[in-house]
């Protein structure tokens, strides 16, 4: 029997109380969809290393895609509070189910509408948004992660548009997408373009041998003398700063999720640890286990304090980058130590995917490193105190 | 056609629920309520009766202010119309509340009323029945399978040991019961729609209750269970025990 938000998630500080009725639903029809359509197949996939492309028209459907976005484009307005808890409850599921979700919302329709003129955001959104058309992102490259000012992808203007060479990596998306937002050095100044599905010289091998990010589609994307088109170029994409504003997007989302990814370890090591008896008790009565419980609820407390403060400040319209670094920076950082330590407590149980908590834990690898490393969020916060960049 | 789905709010079926200091209501403190799940599935059925049949559709509730949270719930998964029938008191008997449904059913003339065979609150089941009684609407309870035609309804509903087929006319009162159908979650279209849509507040027109609650108690905490753990060779042990001791057998 169905019963929306009869599925308690952690919420110590009652920030219920402080969510719209709207945001409310918006979060509990997220998490009853993860809980019909994502946690019954999900593992086999993430066993299978493929993408349960079967999910794309549910999330459509669903209205994941771009809702932020007004509506004549497929959007629907809602807030970035209701954004986040919608990339809180997928990735509840699985960070690559939330990793597809933010990359067509936050990389690819966010740009378009951003930096498009009107003809490409009236072409490709409402699509984008019904899932019809799947985008991806194409920044880092296999010699520039940290450093994406310094890629060698370049365009070079001709007469019937631009000529593109070059090769991105770690794009997730890649080979199933229809629509690339491409970043390409034009005169020396990154620009976006975008790069449909079947260009002659444009491909986008599928890259294997990943043990993280499993139920998620990472490729590379080869431009050879590809020719594309003038409409193509987003006219009003002016230098690296907008790639950058697109990853604030996603960096946001991801604050969120790997909140959601914490819930999710945090929830079952707790379950498990009532239920598991050693010694003739619940090991949820030995001090070892209440404090790391305690420290997981406080961590993961204090993380959803940070991202509902975070997307008032984005609703406000005033939220600077720096302070979406500190909320990616702490947020993967704790969800990568409560996983481990869900992981711990459920000793070898913890390690057959019967649980979700070895996924998540291999997933954090990956959320942890992409959309900007600790490392590098560290010294973007760093120069924000001290106005001294130490890497510029 | 005309369906009117009546709903009502519940508390979470996941709720610990406390007993308040006046020992005669629940403690709603950190409690959430939900559209009761019965609820659900009558909501569904009119809402794929509006999509099949072009069908006119309204959720009613009765209760304070806070009750409309079923009608948005009933919004939210595509209901286009809501009516709150607004009561002085928190506490409604079904009596009451079977009044003041039928004497708005009586006034709005549907064809279909759709409703849980009960609600998870207070399990009465009574409300299809009184409804029934009260309008002079043939009413069918635990209804699994509902066919629409020409006038013409069938419906299946459970009965100890099998299934019983009813045909009858319209107008009629289903009470739907689990397997009928399985409802839609909301997307967030239908949720952004609904926010837009208003609830018409209505005064009761009934506000006198049948019966009293006395007093609530929580169900006695049961006790711990016993595992007879020799394999095979337990079970003369456990029929014993189930004979004597749990007097089962």
């Amino acid at each position: 029997m169905q019963a929306l938000s009869s599925i308690k998630a952690t919420d110590y500080y009652n920030l219920e109380d402080l969510y719209t009725e709207e945001e409310k639903s918006i979060r509990d029809t997220v998490r009853e969809f993860v809980k019909e359509e994502v946690f019954p197949i999900i593992e086999k996939f993430n066993q299978e290393m493929k993408f349960p492309t079967e999910l794309i028209p549910k999330m459509a459907e669903l209205g994941v895609f771009g809702p932020t976005l007004p509506e004549q484009y497929g959007g629907m307005g809602i807030s970035n509070i209701a954004y986040g808890l919608i990339m809180q409850e997928l990735e509840r599921g699985d960070s690559g189910v939330r990793s597809f979700a933010s990359v067509q919302s936050a990389l690819v329709m966010y740009p378009i509408y951003t930096f498009g003129s009107e003809e490409q955001r009236m072409k490709y959104l409402p699509k984008l948004a019904t899932g019809e058309l799947i985008g991806c992102f194409g920044l880092t490259e296999p010699d520039f992660g940290s450093n994406p000012g310094g890629m060698i992808t370049k365009a070079e203007k001709v007469d019937s548009g631009y000529i593109l060479n070059g090769a991105k990596m770690w794009i997730t998306n890649g080979t199933i997408a229809d629509v690339a937002v491409v970043w390409a050095k034009l005169d020396g100044k990154v620009r976006g373009f975008l790069v449909e599905k079947g260009t002659k010289g444009f491909s986008a091998p599928e890259m294997k041998g990943k043990l993280s990010l499993r139920a998620s589609v990472t490729s590379e994307l080869v431009f050879e003398d590809c020719l594309i088109p003038e409409e193509n170029l987003l006219p009003n994409s002016t230098g690296l700063k907008s790639p950058l504003m697109c990853l604030t997007q996603a960096r946001f989302g991801i604050a969120w999720g790997t909140t959601g990814l914490a819930m999710a370890c945090y929830e079952a090591a707790l379950n498990y640890s009532l239920s598991r008896v050693q010694f003739g008790k619940p090991i949820a009565s030995f001090q070892i286990t209440q404090e790391k419980l305690a420290y997981m609820l406080t961590e993961i407390t204090k993380a959803q304090l940070l991202n509902y403060r975070l997307a008032q400040l984005k609703d406000a319209g005033i939220m600077r980058p720096q302070q979406v670094s500190l909320a990616k920076r702490n947020n993967c950082e704790i969800a990568k130590i409560i996983a481990s330590m869900a992981r711990e407590m459920l000793g070898a149980n913890g390690i057959l995917d019967e649980y979700p908590v070895m996924r998540h834990q291999n997933n954090i690898e990956s959320v942890k490193t992409y959309e900007g490393t600790h490392e590098m969020h560290t010294l973007i916060l760093g120069e924000d105190i001290t106005g001294i960049s130490a890497f510029e | 056609m005309k369906v009117i789905v009546c709903v009502s709010l519940v508390p979470d079926s996941t709720t610990k629920v406390k007993i308040a200091q006046d020992g005669k209501s629940i403690d709603e403190s950190g409690v959430q309520f939900i559209l009761n799940p019965y609820d659900e599935f009558a909501v569904e059925e009119a809402v794929s009766l509006k999509e099949k049949l072009n069908a006119e559709t309204l959720a009613v509730t009765v209760g304070t202010d806070k009750a409309t949270e079923a009608v948005k719930k009933a919004f939210q998964m595509g209901i286009e119309n809501g009516v709150l029938i607004k009561t002085d008191n928190e506490i409604v008997d079904t009596y009451s509340v079977a009044k003041n449904l039928a004497d708005f059913i009586n006034e709005q003339k549907p064809d279909l009323v759709l409703l849980g065979k009960q609600s998870i609150d207070f399990d009465s089941s009574a409300l299809p029945s009184m409804l029934s009684e009260l309008t002079g609407i043939p009413s069918v309870n635990v209804v699994v399978k509902l066919t629409i035609g020409d006038n013409k309804v069938t419906a299946e509903k459970e009965i100890e040991g099998g299934q019983e087929i009813i045909s009858t006319t319209l107008p009629v009162i289903i009470g739907t019961q689990k397997g009928i159908n399985t409802p839609r979650y909301p997307n967030l279209k239908s949720i952004m729609a609904a926010k837009k849509k208003n609830v018409e507040t209505r005064h009761s027109t009934y506000n006198e209750n049948a019966t009293e609650i006395i007093k609530m108690e929580l169900p006695p905490i049961k006790g711990k269970g016993k595992i007879l753990t020799d394999g095979a060779n337990s079970v003369p042990e456990l029929v014993k025990l189930l004979r004597e001791e749990a007097k089962v057998i």
